[in-house]
């Protein structure tokens, strides 16, 4: 007879992994560990790429001016998104918490729902909406806030607005499942004892969700600084990012070892501060996570 | 917990126009009668969506991105259950860097994988096949369904199954009647959510797209990166509405929270 004794678990979980362990290690680790050897391959305009190896694409993307500010348009790019996303995320969660139902699922279904809508969708409506002649110039005119159209088309400024608008959702979901482990109890606590409104936030709210806005902020950053969709189309051809740049240069110019060189520094980059943070978090905030 | 004061529930009200303007405009200016973007506009017509029908790139585009996100939602979910399951009743050694593995597409830049992809494929002369692209797709909402299919088998109560083996059914038997009709909803809500992430993704799958497999988030991309005319505004109109409905489904089905969120309920 069979039995569902954990203690001998034996090969039984590995059979179970299999099927999904080969697909993984031979459609995704190989393709990343090739990625990772085309980025020393030397590249050359005649001849295309050919199987000698250097470190010249990485001296190129690290010491070429060019490439560093693509880097560093990208670094401030996703900190600014990541800023606004906490700005206009945590007071959302905060008050979506306090609702009642019905109401606090309907403004959540609003809230997160956007995230399974394509994110060509969710940039086209920005273009029509921030566009020369598009719906946000024409009522500002209209008002006569402005008599000339204010460019957001090809700006880092609309690159911005339609960016934080895809990733605020993940900031939400962060924030919302710490809100959730929350005691409201605590929080009358500290208002029974005397303390003002401002000063239970500050004290009592705030270090509690603190996980939950940095976790958010972890994904909102790495999903921002490996953007591509949002920078390109609203960005525009000029205005590059390290995930339009490595684009370009794969499907552009056709330097495959260089792209396949901002890739591997992007996901290294990527990896360095999820992991990097996440550490940071797990030990300030073990408390709270045991 | 307190209630929301006025400026609250004010500041909810601007959140909830800015999270909504793109779309509803989107929607909007699908429905014009002119030629090209213009809002307000006079008079409202289907012509646009109409023209979708009459647009062969974009249907077959469309066709391509459901047969896709079939295939690699079904694949994605045959493959993570039995994973899920592994991962959710054993301790072994090993556990939790399988986990990592299985998740980690969700934390590799799109743009990264699409690069690895394109390299990988194009090494084995299988750019433009269907399947190829296929199988990237798998590997992209493998861990959407494994992760939903974890949360659904972790909390699970065994006692069922033990009386299931102790009245002599066999281990295949006891999964199939006893264990998947428990984890049914989590299963299917996996596999909803997968469809979503393979029928929507566009960053990766532009690398390996080739003419004859645009998907059609890539043959949207394409079109938008030229012009904006009112057709791809009708065209992301019904993928609005479309998600809208797969929305509900899912919401009823397993609870958005939890699909999103993960383990909240």
């Amino acid at each position: 007879m069979a039995t569902l004794d954990p203690e001998r678990a034996g090969a039984a979980p590995w059979l179970l992994s299999a099927p999904a362990l080969l697909l993984f290690g031979s459609l995704l680790l190989v393709p990343l560990l090739l990625t990772l050897v085309l980025s020393f391959h030397v590249f050359s305009d005649s001849q295309g790429t050919l199987a000698t190896y250097t470190l010249r694409n990485y001296l190129e993307v690290i010491t070429d001016p060019y490439y560093g500010a693509i880097f560093a348009r990208t670094a401030g790019m996703a900190f600014t998104v990541t800023f606004l996303c906490i700005l206009l995320g945590v007071p959302e969660t905060i008050v979506l918490a306090r609702m009642k139902r019905p109401w606090q699922s309907i403004c959540l279904l609003v809230v997160l729902g956007p995230l399974l809508i394509s994110v060509v969708v969710r940039t086209l409506g920005w273009q029509i909406l921030l566009g020369n002649n598009g719906v946000l110039n024409n009522a500002l005119q209209a008002l006569h806030i402005t008599s000339e159209p204010i460019r957001l088309v090809f700006t880092m400024t609309g690159v911005v607005i339609a960016l934080t608008h895809v990733l605020v959702p993940f900031m939400v979901m962060s924030v919302w499942a710490t809100l959730q482990k929350l005691d409201p109890q605590v929080e009358w606590a500290g208002r029974s004892m005397g303390a003002s409104p401002f000063r239970v936030f500050r004290r009592v709210v705030l270090p509690q969700i603190l996980p939950g806005v940095l976790s958010g902020s972890i994904i909102v950053f790495a999903l921002s600084a490996s953007a591509f969709a949002t920078p390109a189309l609203i960005g525009g051809r000029r205005l590059k990012v390290v995930a339009t740049a490595a684009y370009d240069e794969f499907l552009g110019t056709l330097n495959w070892p260089l792209g396949a060189t901002i890739a591997v520094l992007l996901l290294i980059a990527n990896v360095a501060i999820v992991l990097g943070c996440s550490r940071l978090a797990e030990r300030r905030f073990k408390h709270i996570f045991d | 917990m307190k209630q929301n004061g006025f400026l609250g529930l004010l500041f909810n009200a601007l959140f909830l126009a800015f999270i909504a303007a793109p779309l509803v405009v989107v929607i909007a200016v699908s429905f014009t009668d002119k030629g090209f973007i213009s809002l307000p506009f006079d008079g409202a017509s289907l012509r646009w969506f109409r023209a979708i029908l009459a647009n062969d790139q974009m249907v077959d585009a469309f066709w391509l991105s459901v047969r896709l996100a079939l295939v690699a939602a079904t694949v994605g979910v045959a493959l993570a259950l039995p994973a899920a399951l592994a991962i959710a009743r054993y301790r072994f050694p090993g556990r939790a860097a399988l986990t990592g593995f299985f998740l980690s597409p969700m934390m590799i830049p799109a743009v990264v994988l699409g690069i690895a992809f394109l390299r990988f494929l194009s090494l084995l002369g299988l750019g433009g096949s269907f399947w190829a692209l296929c199988a990237t797709h798998v590997i992209i909402v493998l861990p959407y369904a494994l992760r939903l299919a974890l949360s659904s088998a972790i909390g699970l109560d065994r006692d069922a199954e033990r009386a299931a083996l102790s009245c002599g059914a066999s281990r295949f038997t006891a999964f199939r009647r006893v264990v998947l009709p428990m984890i049914r909803t989590g299963v299917a809500g996996g596999w909803v959510l997968a469809f979503i992430q393979s029928f929507d993704e566009l960053t990766m799958t532009i690398f390996v797209a080739t003419p004859g497999t645009t998907t059609l988030p890539v043959a949207m991309y394409n079109q938008i990166a030229q012009t904006i005319d009112p057709l791809v505004a009708s065209v992301s109109t019904v993928l609005i509405v479309g998600t809208i409905v797969l929305m509900l489904v899912l919401d009823r089905m397993v609870g958005l929270d939890r699909v999103l969120i993960g383990e909240t309920r």
